[in-house]
Protein backbone atom coordinates (compact mmCIF):
# COMPACT_ATOMS: atom_id res chain seq x y z
CA UNK A 1 0.00 0.00 0.00
CA UNK A 2 2.60 2.34 0.97
CA UNK A 3 4.78 1.42 -2.07
CA UNK A 4 1.14 2.39 -4.12
CA UNK A 5 0.63 5.96 -3.08
CA UNK A 6 4.12 6.64 -3.29
CA UNK A 7 3.98 5.33 -6.93
CA UNK A 8 0.85 7.44 -7.17
CA UNK A 9 2.68 10.52 -5.80
CA UNK A 10 5.41 10.23 -8.28
CA UNK A 11 2.99 9.94 -10.94
CA UNK A 12 1.29 13.29 -9.97
CA UNK A 13 4.59 15.07 -9.62
CA UNK A 14 5.65 14.00 -13.12
CA UNK A 15 1.69 15.23 -14.34
CA UNK A 16 3.08 18.65 -12.82
CA UNK A 17 6.28 18.88 -14.15
CA UNK A 18 4.57 18.46 -17.96
CA UNK A 19 2.15 20.30 -17.67
CA UNK A 20 4.18 23.51 -15.67
CA UNK A 21 6.93 23.62 -18.45
CA UNK A 22 4.24 23.70 -21.05
CA UNK A 23 2.72 26.38 -18.76
CA UNK A 24 5.77 28.11 -19.27
CA UNK A 25 6.29 27.78 -23.15
CA UNK A 26 2.74 29.18 -23.36
CA UNK A 27 3.39 31.83 -20.64
CA UNK A 28 6.73 33.34 -22.42
CA UNK A 29 5.46 35.33 -25.32
CA UNK A 30 3.56 37.05 -23.09
CA UNK A 31 5.73 37.93 -20.37
CA UNK A 32 8.30 39.24 -23.37
CA UNK A 33 5.69 41.39 -24.66
CA UNK A 34 5.39 43.39 -21.37
CA UNK A 35 8.89 43.19 -20.62
CA UNK A 36 10.01 44.39 -24.48
CA UNK A 37 7.19 46.94 -23.73
CA UNK A 38 8.38 48.55 -20.81
CA UNK A 39 12.50 49.03 -21.54
CA UNK A 40 14.32 51.64 -23.94
CA UNK A 41 14.65 50.60 -27.75
CA UNK A 42 18.56 50.42 -26.26
CA UNK A 43 17.79 48.27 -23.85
CA UNK A 44 15.55 45.72 -25.99
CA UNK A 45 18.53 45.52 -28.06
CA UNK A 46 21.24 45.34 -25.77
CA UNK A 47 22.89 41.61 -26.70
CA UNK A 48 25.48 42.08 -24.36
CA UNK A 49 24.60 42.12 -21.42
CA UNK A 50 21.35 40.35 -22.16
CA UNK A 51 18.61 41.64 -20.17
CA UNK A 52 15.55 39.90 -19.23
CA UNK A 53 14.16 42.54 -17.11
CA UNK A 54 14.07 46.27 -17.77
CA UNK A 55 16.75 47.70 -15.92
CA UNK A 56 17.14 51.76 -16.26
CA UNK A 57 13.60 52.27 -15.31
CA UNK A 58 10.33 50.20 -16.03
CA UNK A 59 9.50 52.85 -19.00
CA UNK A 60 5.61 52.73 -18.66
CA UNK A 61 5.48 55.91 -21.07
CA UNK A 62 5.72 53.48 -23.87
CA UNK A 63 2.03 52.61 -23.82
CA UNK A 64 1.02 56.44 -23.86
CA UNK A 65 2.98 57.19 -26.56
CA UNK A 66 1.50 54.36 -28.61
CA UNK A 67 -2.04 55.54 -27.60
CA UNK A 68 -1.54 59.02 -28.67
CA UNK A 69 0.48 58.35 -32.23
CA UNK A 70 -1.82 55.36 -33.07
CA UNK A 71 -5.06 56.85 -31.57
CA UNK A 72 -5.45 54.06 -29.72
CA UNK A 73 -9.09 55.28 -28.41
CA UNK A 74 -10.69 54.93 -32.22
CA UNK A 75 -9.56 51.35 -32.62
CA UNK A 76 -10.89 50.23 -29.67
CA UNK A 77 -14.30 52.45 -30.54
CA UNK A 78 -13.89 50.75 -33.89
CA UNK A 79 -13.12 47.00 -32.74
CA UNK A 80 -16.46 47.47 -29.93
CA UNK A 81 -18.79 48.43 -32.37
CA UNK A 82 -17.80 46.17 -34.72
CA UNK A 83 -18.09 43.00 -32.61
CA UNK A 84 -21.08 44.84 -30.74
CA UNK A 85 -22.78 44.84 -34.34
CA UNK A 86 -21.83 41.41 -35.36
CA UNK A 87 -22.98 39.89 -32.21
CA UNK A 88 -26.35 41.63 -32.50
CA UNK A 89 -26.95 40.62 -35.88
CA UNK A 90 -25.48 37.07 -35.63
CA UNK A 91 -27.65 36.38 -32.82
CA UNK A 92 -31.23 38.08 -34.01
CA UNK A 93 -30.78 36.37 -37.55
CA UNK A 94 -29.67 32.65 -36.47
CA UNK A 95 -32.06 32.47 -33.48
CA UNK A 96 -34.95 33.33 -35.82
CA UNK A 97 -34.01 31.23 -38.25
CA UNK A 98 -32.59 28.40 -35.97
CA UNK A 99 -35.96 28.58 -34.26
CA UNK A 100 -37.95 27.95 -37.42
CA UNK A 101 -35.38 24.85 -39.15
CA UNK A 102 -35.54 23.50 -35.53
CA UNK A 103 -40.02 23.92 -34.78
CA UNK A 104 -41.35 25.00 -37.96
CA UNK A 105 -43.02 22.65 -40.89
CA UNK A 106 -43.15 25.14 -43.96
CA UNK A 107 -42.10 24.49 -47.37
CA UNK A 108 -39.08 24.29 -48.73
CA UNK A 109 -37.39 23.76 -45.53
CA UNK A 110 -35.01 21.14 -46.02
CA UNK A 111 -33.41 22.75 -49.14
CA UNK A 112 -32.94 26.07 -47.32
CA UNK A 113 -31.13 24.09 -44.50
CA UNK A 114 -28.94 22.81 -46.87
CA UNK A 115 -27.45 26.00 -48.31
CA UNK A 116 -26.51 26.56 -44.58
CA UNK A 117 -24.51 23.58 -44.78
CA UNK A 118 -23.24 24.04 -47.99
CA UNK A 119 -21.69 28.07 -46.79
CA UNK A 120 -20.12 26.02 -43.59
CA UNK A 121 -18.72 23.83 -45.79
CA UNK A 122 -16.70 26.16 -48.35
CA UNK A 123 -13.40 27.85 -46.91
CA UNK A 124 -14.49 31.76 -46.56
CA UNK A 125 -11.77 32.71 -48.85
CA UNK A 126 -14.13 31.94 -51.98
CA UNK A 127 -16.11 35.03 -50.90
CA UNK A 128 -14.03 38.12 -50.36
CA UNK A 129 -13.61 39.43 -53.35
CA UNK A 130 -17.09 39.84 -54.82
CA UNK A 131 -17.55 40.94 -51.19
CA UNK A 132 -14.85 43.52 -51.60
CA UNK A 133 -16.56 44.40 -54.58
CA UNK A 134 -19.95 44.56 -53.55
CA UNK A 135 -18.45 46.70 -50.52
CA UNK A 136 -16.90 49.36 -52.75
CA UNK A 137 -19.54 49.38 -55.28
CA UNK A 138 -21.38 50.61 -52.04
CA UNK A 139 -19.05 53.31 -51.52
CA UNK A 140 -18.75 51.26 -47.88
CA UNK A 141 -15.19 51.14 -47.48
CA UNK A 142 -13.73 52.66 -44.55
CA UNK A 143 -16.89 52.35 -42.95
CA UNK A 144 -18.65 50.66 -40.18
CA UNK A 145 -21.23 48.61 -42.30
CA UNK A 146 -18.18 47.66 -44.58
CA UNK A 147 -16.84 46.42 -41.89
CA UNK A 148 -19.87 44.11 -40.66
CA UNK A 149 -20.86 43.56 -44.28
CA UNK A 150 -19.69 39.49 -44.55
CA UNK A 151 -21.03 39.18 -40.98
CA UNK A 152 -24.55 40.37 -41.26
CA UNK A 153 -26.24 36.59 -40.88
CA UNK A 154 -24.20 33.61 -40.11
CA UNK A 155 -24.58 29.84 -41.59
CA UNK A 156 -22.70 28.91 -38.60
CA UNK A 157 -24.90 29.92 -36.04
CA UNK A 158 -28.04 29.05 -37.25
CA UNK A 159 -26.64 25.99 -37.65
CA UNK A 160 -26.07 26.13 -33.87
CA UNK A 161 -29.40 27.86 -32.87
CA UNK A 162 -31.24 25.13 -34.86
CA UNK A 163 -29.87 22.23 -32.38
CA UNK A 164 -30.27 24.17 -29.58
CA UNK A 165 -34.19 24.38 -30.22
CA UNK A 166 -34.44 21.39 -30.97
CA UNK A 167 -33.16 19.80 -28.06
CA UNK A 168 -36.41 21.64 -26.33
CA UNK A 169 -39.19 19.64 -24.89
CA UNK A 170 -42.60 19.48 -27.13
CA UNK A 171 -45.15 19.94 -24.48
CA UNK A 172 -43.91 23.69 -23.74
CA UNK A 173 -45.40 25.19 -27.16
CA UNK A 174 -47.93 22.52 -27.37
CA UNK A 175 -48.91 23.89 -23.68
CA UNK A 176 -48.58 27.62 -25.24
CA UNK A 177 -50.44 26.71 -27.90
CA UNK A 178 -53.51 25.68 -26.53
CA UNK A 179 -53.60 29.26 -24.34
CA UNK A 180 -53.70 30.80 -27.59
CA UNK A 181 -50.08 31.88 -28.21
CA UNK A 182 -49.60 32.39 -31.88
CA UNK A 183 -46.29 31.50 -33.40
CA UNK A 184 -44.30 34.64 -32.92
CA UNK A 185 -45.93 34.81 -29.08
CA UNK A 186 -44.39 31.21 -28.68
CA UNK A 187 -40.92 32.08 -29.79
CA UNK A 188 -40.53 35.63 -28.10
CA UNK A 189 -41.70 34.53 -24.45
CA UNK A 190 -41.35 31.04 -23.97
CA UNK A 191 -38.62 28.98 -26.60
CA UNK A 192 -36.05 31.67 -27.12
CA UNK A 193 -35.35 32.76 -23.55
CA UNK A 194 -34.59 28.76 -23.24
CA UNK A 195 -31.71 28.69 -25.64
CA UNK A 196 -29.75 31.36 -23.81
CA UNK A 197 -26.67 29.27 -23.26
CA UNK A 198 -26.42 28.70 -26.78
CA UNK A 199 -27.01 32.09 -27.93
CA UNK A 200 -23.89 32.98 -24.87
CA UNK A 201 -21.82 30.41 -26.98
CA UNK A 202 -22.65 32.29 -30.78
CA UNK A 203 -22.31 35.60 -28.82
CA UNK A 204 -18.26 34.72 -28.15
CA UNK A 205 -17.39 32.63 -31.10
CA UNK A 206 -18.49 35.70 -32.68
CA UNK A 207 -17.09 38.92 -30.87
CA UNK A 208 -13.86 36.23 -30.51
CA UNK A 209 -13.40 36.05 -34.40
CA UNK A 210 -14.43 39.90 -35.29
CA UNK A 211 -11.49 40.63 -32.67
CA UNK A 212 -9.08 38.07 -34.60
CA UNK A 213 -9.83 38.65 -37.95
CA UNK A 214 -7.29 39.95 -40.13
CA UNK A 215 -8.02 40.29 -43.67
CA UNK A 216 -11.08 41.47 -43.85
CA UNK A 217 -10.30 44.69 -42.14
CA UNK A 218 -7.19 45.25 -44.02
CA UNK A 219 -9.06 45.55 -47.26
CA UNK A 220 -12.64 46.68 -46.07
CA UNK A 221 -10.96 49.25 -43.66
CA UNK A 222 -7.64 50.42 -44.89
CA UNK A 223 -7.68 53.63 -43.16
CA UNK A 224 -6.14 53.91 -39.72
CA UNK A 225 -8.78 56.28 -38.89
CA UNK A 226 -11.44 52.98 -39.45
CA UNK A 227 -9.85 50.24 -39.00
CA UNK A 228 -9.68 47.79 -36.08
CA UNK A 229 -6.74 46.65 -33.71
CA UNK A 230 -5.60 43.66 -35.69
CA UNK A 231 -5.48 45.27 -39.28
CA UNK A 232 -4.01 48.49 -37.07
CA UNK A 233 -1.31 46.33 -35.26
CA UNK A 234 -0.21 45.47 -39.29
CA UNK A 235 0.19 48.49 -40.14
CA UNK A 236 1.83 49.52 -37.05
CA UNK A 237 4.11 46.53 -37.78
CA UNK A 238 5.69 48.31 -41.12
CA UNK A 239 6.09 51.54 -39.44
CA UNK A 240 7.94 50.91 -36.35
CA UNK A 241 9.66 48.43 -37.48
CA UNK A 242 12.78 48.74 -35.31
CA UNK A 243 11.48 50.37 -32.32
CA UNK A 244 10.79 46.80 -30.56
CA UNK A 245 8.80 48.46 -27.25
CA UNK A 246 6.74 50.35 -29.30
CA UNK A 247 5.50 47.15 -31.19
CA UNK A 248 5.38 44.86 -28.46
CA UNK A 249 3.46 47.95 -25.84
CA UNK A 250 0.68 48.33 -29.08
CA UNK A 251 0.59 44.50 -28.99
CA UNK A 252 -0.62 44.62 -25.18
CA UNK A 253 -2.79 47.32 -25.95
CA UNK A 254 -4.22 45.22 -28.66
CA UNK A 255 -4.83 42.19 -26.70
CA UNK A 256 -5.35 43.48 -23.29
CA UNK A 257 -9.59 43.79 -23.32
CA UNK A 258 -10.26 40.39 -24.40
CA UNK A 259 -7.66 38.99 -22.20
CA UNK A 260 -9.46 40.86 -19.26
CA UNK A 261 -12.50 39.47 -20.21
CA UNK A 262 -11.60 36.19 -20.99
CA UNK A 263 -10.27 35.88 -17.64
CA UNK A 264 -13.08 36.98 -15.94
CA UNK A 265 -15.46 34.97 -17.75
CA UNK A 266 -13.27 32.46 -18.49
CA UNK A 267 -15.79 29.26 -17.95
CA UNK A 268 -18.53 30.86 -20.74
CA UNK A 269 -15.54 31.70 -23.32
CA UNK A 270 -14.49 28.04 -22.95
CA UNK A 271 -17.37 26.72 -23.12
CA UNK A 272 -18.73 28.78 -25.81
CA UNK A 273 -15.90 28.55 -27.85
CA UNK A 274 -15.76 24.86 -27.44
CA UNK A 275 -19.45 24.11 -27.75
CA UNK A 276 -19.65 26.13 -31.41
CA UNK A 277 -16.49 24.45 -32.09
CA UNK A 278 -15.78 24.06 -36.23
CA UNK A 279 -14.64 27.11 -37.82
CA UNK A 280 -12.22 29.70 -36.75
CA UNK B 1 -43.06 14.68 -46.56
CA UNK B 2 -43.39 18.77 -46.36
CA UNK B 3 -44.44 19.12 -50.05
CA UNK B 4 -46.97 16.65 -50.11
CA UNK B 5 -48.67 18.09 -47.66
CA UNK B 6 -48.13 21.64 -48.41
CA UNK B 7 -49.66 20.63 -51.84
CA UNK B 8 -52.69 19.60 -50.78
CA UNK B 9 -55.27 21.75 -48.56
CA UNK B 10 -53.59 23.74 -45.55
CA UNK B 11 -55.15 23.59 -42.50
CA UNK B 12 -55.09 27.56 -41.20
CA UNK B 13 -52.62 26.73 -38.38
CA UNK B 14 -50.39 24.97 -41.15
CA UNK B 15 -50.59 28.05 -43.21
CA UNK B 16 -49.69 30.46 -40.94
CA UNK B 17 -46.70 28.10 -39.55
CA UNK B 18 -45.51 28.04 -42.95
CA UNK B 19 -45.73 32.11 -43.17
CA UNK B 20 -44.24 32.79 -39.99
CA UNK B 21 -41.12 29.89 -40.53
CA UNK B 22 -40.58 31.56 -44.44
CA UNK B 23 -40.84 35.15 -42.62
CA UNK B 24 -37.85 33.96 -39.77
CA UNK B 25 -35.67 31.84 -42.59
CA UNK B 26 -35.74 34.81 -44.95
CA UNK B 27 -32.73 37.11 -43.30
CA UNK B 28 -30.97 34.35 -43.34
CA UNK B 29 -31.44 33.07 -46.29
CA UNK B 30 -31.27 36.30 -48.67
CA UNK B 31 -28.25 37.19 -46.35
CA UNK B 32 -26.12 34.29 -47.34
CA UNK B 33 -27.57 34.17 -51.28
CA UNK B 34 -25.86 37.70 -50.98
CA UNK B 35 -23.18 37.35 -49.43
CA UNK B 36 -22.13 33.87 -50.29
CA UNK B 37 -23.86 32.37 -52.61
CA UNK B 38 -23.73 34.79 -55.71
CA UNK B 39 -20.28 35.73 -54.59
CA UNK B 40 -19.05 32.10 -55.32
CA UNK B 41 -20.32 32.15 -58.46
CA UNK B 42 -18.54 35.17 -59.14
CA UNK B 43 -15.77 33.98 -57.96
CA UNK B 44 -15.39 31.51 -60.52
CA UNK B 45 -16.73 33.44 -63.50
CA UNK B 46 -14.22 36.02 -62.39
CA UNK B 47 -11.33 32.97 -62.43
CA UNK B 48 -11.98 32.93 -66.42
CA UNK B 49 -11.64 36.65 -66.20
CA UNK B 50 -8.65 39.32 -66.66
CA UNK B 51 -9.24 42.24 -64.46
CA UNK B 52 -9.12 45.56 -66.48
CA UNK B 53 -6.34 48.47 -66.28
CA UNK B 54 -7.09 50.20 -62.97
CA UNK B 55 -9.22 47.44 -61.34
CA UNK B 56 -12.22 48.28 -63.76
CA UNK B 57 -13.91 45.59 -65.79
CA UNK B 58 -13.96 41.56 -66.53
CA UNK B 59 -12.71 40.68 -69.85
CA UNK B 60 -13.60 37.08 -70.64
CA UNK B 61 -10.21 34.69 -71.70
CA UNK B 62 -11.26 31.55 -70.98
CA UNK B 63 -8.93 28.93 -69.15
CA UNK B 64 -5.82 31.54 -69.91
CA UNK B 65 -5.45 32.09 -66.19
CA UNK B 66 -5.99 28.65 -65.09
CA UNK B 67 -3.24 27.67 -67.57
CA UNK B 68 -0.98 30.56 -66.10
CA UNK B 69 -1.18 29.46 -62.76
CA UNK B 70 -0.79 25.61 -63.53
CA UNK B 71 1.87 25.75 -65.93
CA UNK B 72 2.28 29.02 -67.21
CA UNK B 73 4.59 32.02 -65.30
CA UNK B 74 3.04 32.32 -62.18
CA UNK B 75 3.06 28.36 -61.94
CA UNK B 76 6.36 28.05 -60.15
CA UNK B 77 5.04 30.28 -57.31
CA UNK B 78 1.94 28.64 -57.50
CA UNK B 79 2.88 25.01 -56.69
CA UNK B 80 6.03 26.59 -54.84
CA UNK B 81 3.07 28.24 -52.03
CA UNK B 82 0.58 25.12 -52.11
CA UNK B 83 3.63 23.21 -51.20
CA UNK B 84 4.50 25.71 -48.57
CA UNK B 85 1.08 25.18 -47.43
CA UNK B 86 0.91 21.49 -47.06
CA UNK B 87 4.40 21.02 -45.18
CA UNK B 88 2.90 23.59 -42.79
CA UNK B 89 -0.33 21.12 -42.54
CA UNK B 90 1.91 18.30 -41.89
CA UNK B 91 3.28 19.99 -38.82
CA UNK B 92 1.03 22.17 -37.14
CA UNK B 93 -2.05 19.22 -37.45
CA UNK B 94 -0.09 16.40 -35.85
CA UNK B 95 1.77 18.39 -33.28
CA UNK B 96 -1.18 20.79 -32.47
CA UNK B 97 -3.12 17.29 -32.02
CA UNK B 98 -0.49 15.44 -30.27
CA UNK B 99 0.50 18.08 -27.49
CA UNK B 100 -3.36 18.85 -26.68
CA UNK B 101 -4.05 15.11 -26.44
CA UNK B 102 -1.63 14.53 -23.96
CA UNK B 103 -2.26 17.94 -22.18
CA UNK B 104 -5.88 17.20 -22.38
CA UNK B 105 -5.27 13.34 -20.76
CA UNK B 106 -3.21 14.35 -17.85
CA UNK B 107 -5.84 17.11 -17.12
CA UNK B 108 -8.58 14.81 -17.02
CA UNK B 109 -8.57 14.19 -13.31
CA UNK B 110 -8.62 15.44 -10.34
CA UNK B 111 -5.07 17.75 -9.89
CA UNK B 112 -4.27 20.78 -7.82
CA UNK B 113 -4.71 23.88 -10.13
CA UNK B 114 -6.54 22.13 -12.99
CA UNK B 115 -8.48 25.50 -13.94
CA UNK B 116 -5.23 27.71 -13.74
CA UNK B 117 -3.84 25.34 -16.33
CA UNK B 118 -6.52 25.26 -18.68
CA UNK B 119 -7.00 29.21 -18.44
CA UNK B 120 -3.05 29.65 -19.58
CA UNK B 121 -3.37 26.78 -22.15
CA UNK B 122 -6.20 28.82 -23.90
CA UNK B 123 -4.55 32.23 -23.25
CA UNK B 124 -3.66 32.23 -26.87
CA UNK B 125 -7.40 31.65 -28.46
CA UNK B 126 -8.55 34.65 -27.24
CA UNK B 127 -5.46 36.87 -28.77
CA UNK B 128 -5.44 38.09 -32.34
CA UNK B 129 -2.98 36.48 -34.15
CA UNK B 130 -1.58 39.39 -35.42
CA UNK B 131 0.06 40.46 -31.61
CA UNK B 132 0.88 37.29 -31.34
CA UNK B 133 2.90 36.44 -34.24
CA UNK B 134 4.43 40.01 -33.55
CA UNK B 135 5.91 39.03 -30.35
CA UNK B 136 7.10 35.41 -32.27
CA UNK B 137 8.49 37.40 -34.57
CA UNK B 138 10.29 39.48 -32.35
CA UNK B 139 11.64 36.61 -30.12
CA UNK B 140 12.84 34.58 -33.66
CA UNK B 141 14.77 38.04 -34.55
CA UNK B 142 18.36 37.05 -35.34
CA UNK B 143 20.47 39.63 -33.81
CA UNK B 144 18.18 40.72 -30.95
CA UNK B 145 15.78 37.95 -30.52
CA UNK B 146 15.07 35.88 -27.09
CA UNK B 147 15.78 32.47 -28.49
CA UNK B 148 19.11 33.78 -30.33
CA UNK B 149 20.52 35.05 -27.21
CA UNK B 150 19.39 32.74 -24.58
CA UNK B 151 20.68 29.36 -26.78
CA UNK B 152 23.62 31.74 -27.91
CA UNK B 153 22.65 30.48 -31.51
CA UNK B 154 22.81 32.78 -34.68
CA UNK B 155 19.85 31.18 -36.31
CA UNK B 156 17.93 32.79 -38.69
CA UNK B 157 14.61 31.81 -37.69
CA UNK B 158 12.26 33.44 -40.31
CA UNK B 159 14.62 34.44 -43.01
CA UNK B 160 16.44 30.98 -43.97
CA UNK B 161 14.33 29.99 -46.49
CA UNK B 162 14.70 26.32 -44.71
CA UNK B 163 13.21 26.78 -41.81
CA UNK B 164 11.35 30.15 -41.82
CA UNK B 165 7.78 27.91 -42.61
CA UNK B 166 8.70 25.78 -39.31
CA UNK B 167 9.32 28.91 -37.28
CA UNK B 168 5.86 30.02 -38.16
CA UNK B 169 4.64 26.52 -38.06
CA UNK B 170 5.44 26.31 -34.28
CA UNK B 171 3.59 29.35 -33.57
CA UNK B 172 0.25 27.55 -34.98
CA UNK B 173 1.20 24.99 -33.16
CA UNK B 174 1.53 27.10 -29.89
CA UNK B 175 -1.71 28.71 -30.65
CA UNK B 176 -4.29 26.00 -31.26
CA UNK B 177 -2.37 23.70 -28.19
CA UNK B 178 -5.21 25.31 -25.91
CA UNK B 179 -8.50 24.91 -28.32
CA UNK B 180 -7.87 21.38 -29.37
CA UNK B 181 -7.01 20.61 -25.81
CA UNK B 182 -10.53 22.34 -24.46
CA UNK B 183 -12.24 19.79 -26.92
CA UNK B 184 -10.45 16.81 -26.04
CA UNK B 185 -11.25 17.38 -22.48
CA UNK B 186 -15.15 17.29 -23.57
CA UNK B 187 -14.39 13.89 -25.34
CA UNK B 188 -11.95 12.48 -22.31
CA UNK B 189 -15.37 13.59 -19.68
CA UNK B 190 -17.82 11.03 -22.52
CA UNK B 191 -16.36 8.35 -21.56
CA UNK B 192 -17.90 6.15 -18.88
CA UNK B 193 -15.27 5.79 -15.65
CA UNK B 194 -16.33 2.47 -15.40
CA UNK B 195 -14.27 1.17 -18.12
CA UNK B 196 -10.85 2.61 -16.16
CA UNK B 197 -12.12 0.88 -13.17
CA UNK B 198 -12.46 -2.16 -14.75
CA UNK B 199 -9.54 -2.34 -16.65
CA UNK B 200 -7.46 -1.12 -13.34
CA UNK B 201 -8.97 -4.64 -12.06
CA UNK B 202 -7.71 -6.57 -14.91
CA UNK B 203 -4.27 -4.87 -13.92
CA UNK B 204 -4.10 -2.65 -17.52
CA UNK B 205 -1.17 0.02 -16.82
CA UNK B 206 -1.74 3.39 -18.14
CA UNK B 207 -0.10 2.89 -21.63
CA UNK B 208 -3.04 0.13 -22.36
CA UNK B 209 -5.50 2.15 -20.42
CA UNK B 210 -4.87 4.57 -23.26
CA UNK B 211 -4.49 2.37 -26.30
CA UNK B 212 -7.33 0.02 -25.38
CA UNK B 213 -10.05 2.59 -23.90
CA UNK B 214 -8.89 6.35 -24.60
CA UNK B 215 -7.81 6.37 -28.07
CA UNK B 216 -10.75 3.92 -29.37
CA UNK B 217 -13.32 6.19 -27.36
CA UNK B 218 -12.27 9.82 -28.14
CA UNK B 219 -11.70 9.46 -32.10
CA UNK B 220 -14.83 10.91 -33.18
CA UNK B 221 -12.82 14.02 -31.00
CA UNK B 222 -9.67 13.61 -32.81
CA UNK B 223 -11.26 13.19 -35.98
CA UNK B 224 -13.50 16.34 -35.89
CA UNK B 225 -10.09 18.12 -34.63
CA UNK B 226 -8.08 16.48 -37.61
CA UNK B 227 -10.64 17.35 -40.32
CA UNK B 228 -11.00 21.17 -38.72
CA UNK B 229 -7.89 21.41 -38.49
CA UNK B 230 -6.03 20.91 -41.44
CA UNK B 231 -8.65 22.85 -43.18
CA UNK B 232 -7.76 25.66 -40.77
CA UNK B 233 -3.85 25.15 -41.61
CA UNK B 234 -4.64 24.71 -45.49
CA UNK B 235 -6.05 28.58 -45.33
CA UNK B 236 -3.77 29.62 -42.70
CA UNK B 237 -3.05 33.48 -43.53
CA UNK B 238 -2.05 35.55 -40.20
CA UNK B 239 0.43 34.53 -38.64
CA UNK B 240 2.11 34.27 -42.36
CA UNK B 241 1.22 37.75 -43.75
CA UNK B 242 2.57 39.23 -39.88
CA UNK B 243 5.70 37.72 -39.46
CA UNK B 244 6.73 37.40 -43.29
CA UNK B 245 7.70 40.54 -45.15
CA UNK B 246 7.52 41.13 -48.44
CA UNK B 247 11.47 41.99 -48.44
CA UNK B 248 11.99 38.76 -46.44
CA UNK B 249 14.45 36.37 -48.83
CA UNK B 250 12.30 32.97 -47.90
CA UNK B 251 9.60 34.54 -48.30
CA UNK B 252 8.96 32.20 -51.99
CA UNK B 253 9.69 29.44 -49.68
CA UNK B 254 7.91 30.12 -46.58
CA UNK B 255 4.12 32.12 -47.88
CA UNK B 256 1.22 30.15 -48.04
CA UNK B 257 -1.42 29.98 -50.98
CA UNK B 258 -4.33 31.90 -49.19
CA UNK B 259 -0.96 34.72 -48.38
CA UNK B 260 -0.69 34.04 -52.28
CA UNK B 261 -4.41 34.90 -53.07
CA UNK B 262 -4.20 38.08 -50.89
CA UNK B 263 -1.19 39.48 -52.66
CA UNK B 264 -2.91 39.00 -56.31
CA UNK B 265 -6.03 39.92 -55.11
CA UNK B 266 -5.32 42.71 -52.80
CA UNK B 267 -1.76 44.03 -53.48
CA UNK B 268 -1.63 43.55 -56.98
CA UNK B 269 -5.41 44.07 -58.02
CA UNK B 270 -4.93 41.25 -60.44
CA UNK B 271 -8.31 39.61 -58.98
CA UNK B 272 -8.12 37.36 -61.72
CA UNK B 273 -5.45 35.39 -60.70
CA UNK B 274 -6.07 35.70 -57.00
CA UNK B 275 -10.30 34.15 -57.96
CA UNK B 276 -8.02 31.49 -59.97
CA UNK B 277 -6.06 30.65 -56.79
CA UNK B 278 -8.82 30.95 -54.21
CA UNK B 279 -10.79 28.40 -57.34
CA UNK B 280 -7.63 26.04 -57.17
CA UNK B 281 -7.23 26.34 -53.30
CA UNK B 282 -11.19 25.36 -52.81
CA UNK B 283 -10.88 22.07 -55.60
CA UNK B 284 -7.82 21.06 -52.86
CA UNK B 285 -9.70 21.76 -50.06
CA UNK B 286 -12.46 19.39 -51.29
CA UNK B 287 -10.24 16.87 -52.41
CA UNK B 288 -9.07 16.40 -49.10
CA UNK B 289 -12.61 16.15 -47.65
CA UNK B 290 -13.53 13.75 -49.64
CA UNK B 291 -10.00 11.40 -48.68
CA UNK B 292 -11.09 12.62 -44.97
CA UNK B 293 -14.56 11.15 -45.56
CA UNK B 294 -13.26 8.04 -46.72
CA UNK B 295 -10.95 7.16 -44.08
CA UNK B 296 -13.56 8.28 -41.57
CA UNK B 297 -14.98 4.91 -41.02
CA UNK B 298 -11.82 3.13 -40.53
CA UNK B 299 -10.19 5.85 -38.10
CA UNK B 300 -13.14 6.25 -36.37
CA UNK B 301 -13.65 3.66 -33.87
CA UNK B 302 -17.79 2.69 -34.03
CA UNK B 303 -18.93 0.63 -30.88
Amino acid sequence: MESYKAKKAAGTAVIHIVLIVMSIIMIVPFAWMILTALKTNQEAISVNPFYILPHNGWHWENFGTVWKSYNFLILYKNTLLLIFFRVVCACLTATMAGYAFGRLNFPGKNILFSLVLVQMMVPAQIFIIPQYTMVSKLGAINTMFGLVFPGLVTAFGTYLLKVGYEGLPKDLEEAATIDGCNVGQRFLYIMMPLTRSSMVSLGIFTAVFAFKDLMWPMIAAPNAEATTLSAALAKMQGQYSNDYPSMMAAAVLAILPMVIIYVIFQKQFVEGIATSGGKL
Amino acid sequence: MANTKTKTKMTPRARSEAIWGLAFVAPTIIGLIILNFIPVFQTIWQSFCKTGDFGKGNIFIGLKNYQNMVTGTASAEMWQSLWNTIKYTLVQVPFSIAIAMLLAVLLNRKLKGRSVYRTIFFLPMVCAPAAVAMVWKWIYNQQFGLLNNLFHTKTAWISDPNIAWLSIAIIGIWSAIGYNMVLFIGGLQEIPHDYYEAALIDGANGWEQFWNITWPLLSPTTFFILQTGIIGALTVFDLMFMVMDKTNVALSKTQSIVYLFYTYSFTENNKGAGATIVVILVLFIMLITFFLQKIEKKFVYHP
